[in-house]
C-alpha cells in the first residue's frame, strides 16, 4: 500500500462517523458591503511606516521622480508593462535582471492589482508593470502606484478581485520583525523602506 | 477499529510537565522575559480584535470552515493533489515523520544541493528535519529571526510563533557575537541592530540559495493555492529565489475554497502579532515562475487526532499562538517545559492526541481550566472541554495498561462505593464530624502530606448538612 493509500485510508477510518456539520454561516462583513475610505487607507499606510503621496491629474512621471530625487534614489527598477507615461527620466533598469544586479540597484517602481484600505495592504500579482516576484523583493526601496479605483473596503474585497493562481504577494509596511522581545522592528530582509503614491 | 497511527517526532520529553515546570518556574530571567512579551502581545491583540466590530461572526466562521475541511478531509486533500498537480507540482505524502524526513531528503540529494534554507515551518520542527538533513549531509539555515535565534544558541523552540521568546535582547546580543560568522563585535542589543545583524547575515545566503524547505499557513483545494503568512521577508526569498521549493503541509491545514481565505487573513493577523494585517503574505499555486515544486504532505498522528469526535477539533487550530500568550502556565513555565513543539494549551490538547497519551500523560493536566484560551481562539476550539475529555483518557490508558491499581484509584473506587448508597453516605458524613480535632492539625502523614502540598485541609461542619436539614 502506497503512503498516499494508507494516509486516505486512515483518514476515512478516522471519519466513519461521518457526523455532518453545519453549513459554514457568513455573517462576517462580506465583498461589497462596505465603503471605501481612501483618508482610512492613507492612515493606515502611515501606521505601518510607509510614507505616503498623492497626486491628483496628468504629471504622474514627474510625482514620482520627485518622490524618488527625495529619497536620493537613482538607479531604479522598472518592471516590464509599467505604464510608459509615467516613466521618471532617470536610468531605469529593465529585465532581463540578475539577482545582483537587483541587489546593487537603489530601488524599484512598480503598480499594483489592489489594495485594501482597512489594513493598508497593497497587493501584487505579478501583472504587466508590478514584475515578476524577486523585483520587489530583493531592492532596498519600493515605490509603488496605486490608482484610487483600485483601492478596495476590507480584505473579502481583495480576495474576490483576485486571481488565486497568480503569484500574489500582499504588502503591508515595510519589513519588519517581532521576534525580538515581541516589539515590532522595522527593517529585515524585504525592502526596508516602502513609499506609496496615491493616483487619483 | 484499527488502532490510530501514531506521531513521533519533538512532540514530546522524558520528562513530565511537573517536574520541568518546577524547574521553569525558578528561572527568574525567563519569567520576566514572558511575562514583558506576552502583556505586550496580549495588549496589542484586543486592540486589533477590538477595531472589528464582526470578530464573532470571523470566529464562528473560522471554526465552521475548519469543520467542514476536516469532515470531508479525503475528498479536499485529492481536490488539493489533484489542482497542485495540474499546476505544475508534485505532490508526495508521508505517514510519519520519518518518512517525511525521507522524502525531503531524497528530495534535496536529487537537485545536488548540501545547503538548503528554510522558511520557518512548525511542521518541520516536529519532524526533526534539520536534524534529518544534518545526519545526511544537508545544512539546513532557518531564516526566520528568531529561529535563527533558536539554531544558533542550540537551543530549543519554545512558542508557536515567537521560538526565541524565552530570550531578551541581550542574550540574543550575546548568541550573536558568539556565534554569527562576521558579526560585528561591536554590536548592540538594540533590537534594530540585531535585526540589522541578521540581515547582513542570511542576505548572501538568500540570493545564492538553490533549494528552500518551507511550510504552509494554508492550503486552498479548490484552486491548489499555498499561502505563508510572515513579517521578516526570509519567506518571500525562500519562496521566490531557489530554483526548488520544497513545502512541508500538516494534513489539517487546508481550506475547501478560494473564498475562506477572507475569513482567516483576518483572523489570523490580528490572534498572531496583534496587527491588522503582518508585513507580507504570499500565495502560490503549483510551479512558479519556472520553480521545481514539491508539496509533501503529512500524517504524522493527525489522522489519529481525527479519529477522536471530541478531540478532532483541536486541528482546527491556525498556529496563531493567541492561547499561549494569554495562558497563566505558559506565561509562568515557558514552552520547554511542555516537552513538545507545541506548548502551552494547544500543545496540552494537540500533543497528547498526535502522539497518543501514553506518550504524553501529564500534558492534559498542564491548566487550570481557566478557559482564557477559548475566549482568544480564533477558531473557538474548545480547550478546557477537551482537556477535561483527555484527562479521561489518560487515566483510562493507564487502567488499561497496568495490573494493579494506584492508590488514587483506590481511594475514588472507595469513595464511590461509600457515596453509592444513601444510609452509608450519612453514616460517613457523620464519622467525618470526629475528624474536626484531626483537621486542626496542619499536617498529615504521607502519602496523604503530598496532597496538603497545596491545599489547606478543610474543616469539617459540626453538623451535615443532611443531618441539619432534618432538623429544621
Amino acid at each position: 500500500m502506497t503512503a498516499r493509500d494508507e494516509v486516505l485510508r486512515r483518514v476515512r477510518s478516522a471519519l466513519t462517523d461521518r457526523a455532518p456539520v453545519p453549513a459554514v454561516a457568513r455573517d462576517y462583513r462580506q465583498a461589497g458591503s462596505q465603503p471605501v475610505d481612501l483618508e482610512l487607507f492613507v492612515a493606515r499606510l502611515i501606521d505601518y511606516r510607509a510614507s505616503v503621496h498623492r497626486h491628483s491629474g496628468s504629471g504622474v512621471a514627474a510625482a514620482i521622480a520627485g518622490i524618488l530625487a527625495g529619497r536620493s534614489r537613482r538607479r531604479i527598477v522598472v518592471p516590464d508593462g509599467f505604464p510608459t507615461e509615467w516613466l521618471p527620466d532617470l536610468p531605469l533598469l529593465r529585465e532581463p535582471l540578475t539577482v545582483t544586479e537587483l541587489d546593487q540597484a537603489d530601488g524599484v517602481l512598480t503598480s499594483c492589482a489592489v489594495a485594501v484600505a482597512e489594513t493598508g495592504t497593497i497587493v501584487l500579482d505579478a501583472s504587466p508593470g508590478q514584475g515578476r516576484r524577486a523585483l520587489s523583493l530583493v531592492p532596498d526601496y519600493h515605490l509603488i502606484v496605486v490608482r484610487s479605483h483600485q483601492v478596495l473596503a476590507i480584505v473579502p474585497d481583495a480576495v474576490a478581485a483576485l486571481d488565486p493562481c497568480r503569484p500574489l504577494t500582499w504588502i503591508s509596511g515595510p519589513s519588519a520583525t517581532s521576534d525580538i522581545e515581541l516589539n515590532r522592528v522595522e527593517g529585515v530582509h524585504g525592502p526596508r523602506t516602502l513609499d506609496v503614491l496615491l493616483v487619483s | 477499529m484499527p488502532t490510530a497511527s501514531p506521531g513521533v517526532g519533538q512532540l514530546h520529553a522524558e520528562r513530565g510537565f511537573p517536574e520541568a515546570a518546577r524547574e521553569a518556574v525558578a528561572d527568574a530571567q525567563l519569567r520576566r522575559n514572558l511575562g514583558n512579551a506576552t502583556a505586550t502581545i496580549r495588549a496589542k491583540r484586543q486592540q486589533v480584535v477590538d477595531e472589528l466590530p464582526d470578530w464573532a461572526e470571523l470566529r464562528a466562521a473560522g471554526a465552521a470552515i475548519k469543520d467542514e475541511v476536516l469532515a470531508h478531509l479525503d475528498r479536499y486533500l485529492l481536490q488539493l493533489e489533484q489542482q497542485v498537480s495540474a499546476r505544475g507540482g508534485t505532490v508526495h505524502w508521508a505517514r510519519d515523520a520519518t518518512e517525511a524526513n525521507r522524502i525531503v531528503t531524497d528530495l534535496v540529494r536529487a537537485t545536488g544541493a548540501c545547503e538548503v534554507v528554510k522558511v520557518k515551518s512548525m511542521a518541520t520542527q516536529e519532524i526533526g528535519l534539520n536534524e534529518a538533513l544534518a545526519e545526511a549531509g544537508i545544512e539546513a539555515l532557518e531564516t526566520d529571526l528568531a529561529e535563527l535565534i533558536v539554531q544558533l544558541g542550540r537551543d530549543r523552540p519554545s512558542h508557536i510563533l515567537v521560538p526565541a521568546i524565552h530570550r531578551n535582547r541581550s542574550e540574543i546580543r550575546e548568541i550573536f557575537l558568539r556565534e554569527m560568522a562576521g558579526v560585528d563585535p561591536a554590536l548592540t542589543d538594540e533590537p534594530a541592530a540585531l535585526a540589522e545583524a541578521a540581515r547582513g547575515y542570511l542576505r548572501q545566503r538568500f540570493l545564492t540559495a538553490q533549494v528552500a524547505i518551507s511550510g504552509a499557513n494554508f492550503a486552498v483545494a479548490e484552486t491548489g493555492t499555498l499561502a505563508v503568512v510572515e513579517s521578516e521577508g526570509n519567506g518571500r526569498m525562500c519562496l521566490s529565489l531557489p530554483r526548488t521549493l520544497i513545502t512541508v503541509l500538516g494534513i489539517e491545514k487546508l481550506l475547501p475554497t478560494w473564498r475562506d481565505l477572507e475569513v482567516f487573513l483576518q483572523s489570523l493577523p490580528r490572534s498572531s502579532t496583534g496587527e491588522r494585517m503582518n508585513p507580507y503574505t504570499s500565495m502560490w499555486t503549483g510551479a512558479t515562475e519556472k520553480q521545481d515544486f514539491h508539496l509533501v504532505l503529512l500524517d504524522n498522528g493527525r489522522t489519529a487526532t481525527l479519529a477522536d469526535p471530541r478531540g478532532r477539533s483541536a486541528l482546527r487550530c491556525i498556529r496563531c499562538s493567541a492561547c499561549l500568550n494569554v495562558c497563566p502556565v505558559y506565561q509562568r513555565t515557558g514552552g520547554h517545559a511542555y516537552g513538545s513543539v507545541y506548548p502551552g494549551p494547544i500543545g496540552a490538547v494537540l500533543s497528547p492526541q498526535l502522539t497518543g497519551v501514553a506518550a504524553n500523560p501529564t500534558l492534559p493536566f498542564a491548566s487550570t481550566l481557566c478557559g482564557a484560551c477559548y475566549d482568544v481562539c480564533p477558531v473557538a476550539i474548545d480547550i478546557p472541554s477537551m482537556l477535561v475529555h483527555l484527562r479521561a483518557k489518560v487515566v483510562q490508558d493507564a487502567r488499561a495498561r497496568h495490573r494493579l491499581p494506584s492508590p488514587e484509584r483506590v481511594a475514588i473506587a472507595a469513595a464511590a462505593w461509600t457515596m453509592r448508597e444513601p444510609r452509608r453516605w450519612t453514616r460517613a458524613l457523620r464519622a467525618l464530624r470526629l475528624g474536626r480535632p484531626l483537621s486542626r492539625r496542619r499536617s498529615l502523614p504521607p502519602p496523604l502530606s503530598a496532597w496538603l502540598d497545596a491545599r489547606d485541609l478543610p474543616q469539617p461542619p459540626e453538623q451535615s448538612l443532611r443531618d441539619w436539614w432534618v432538623q429544621r
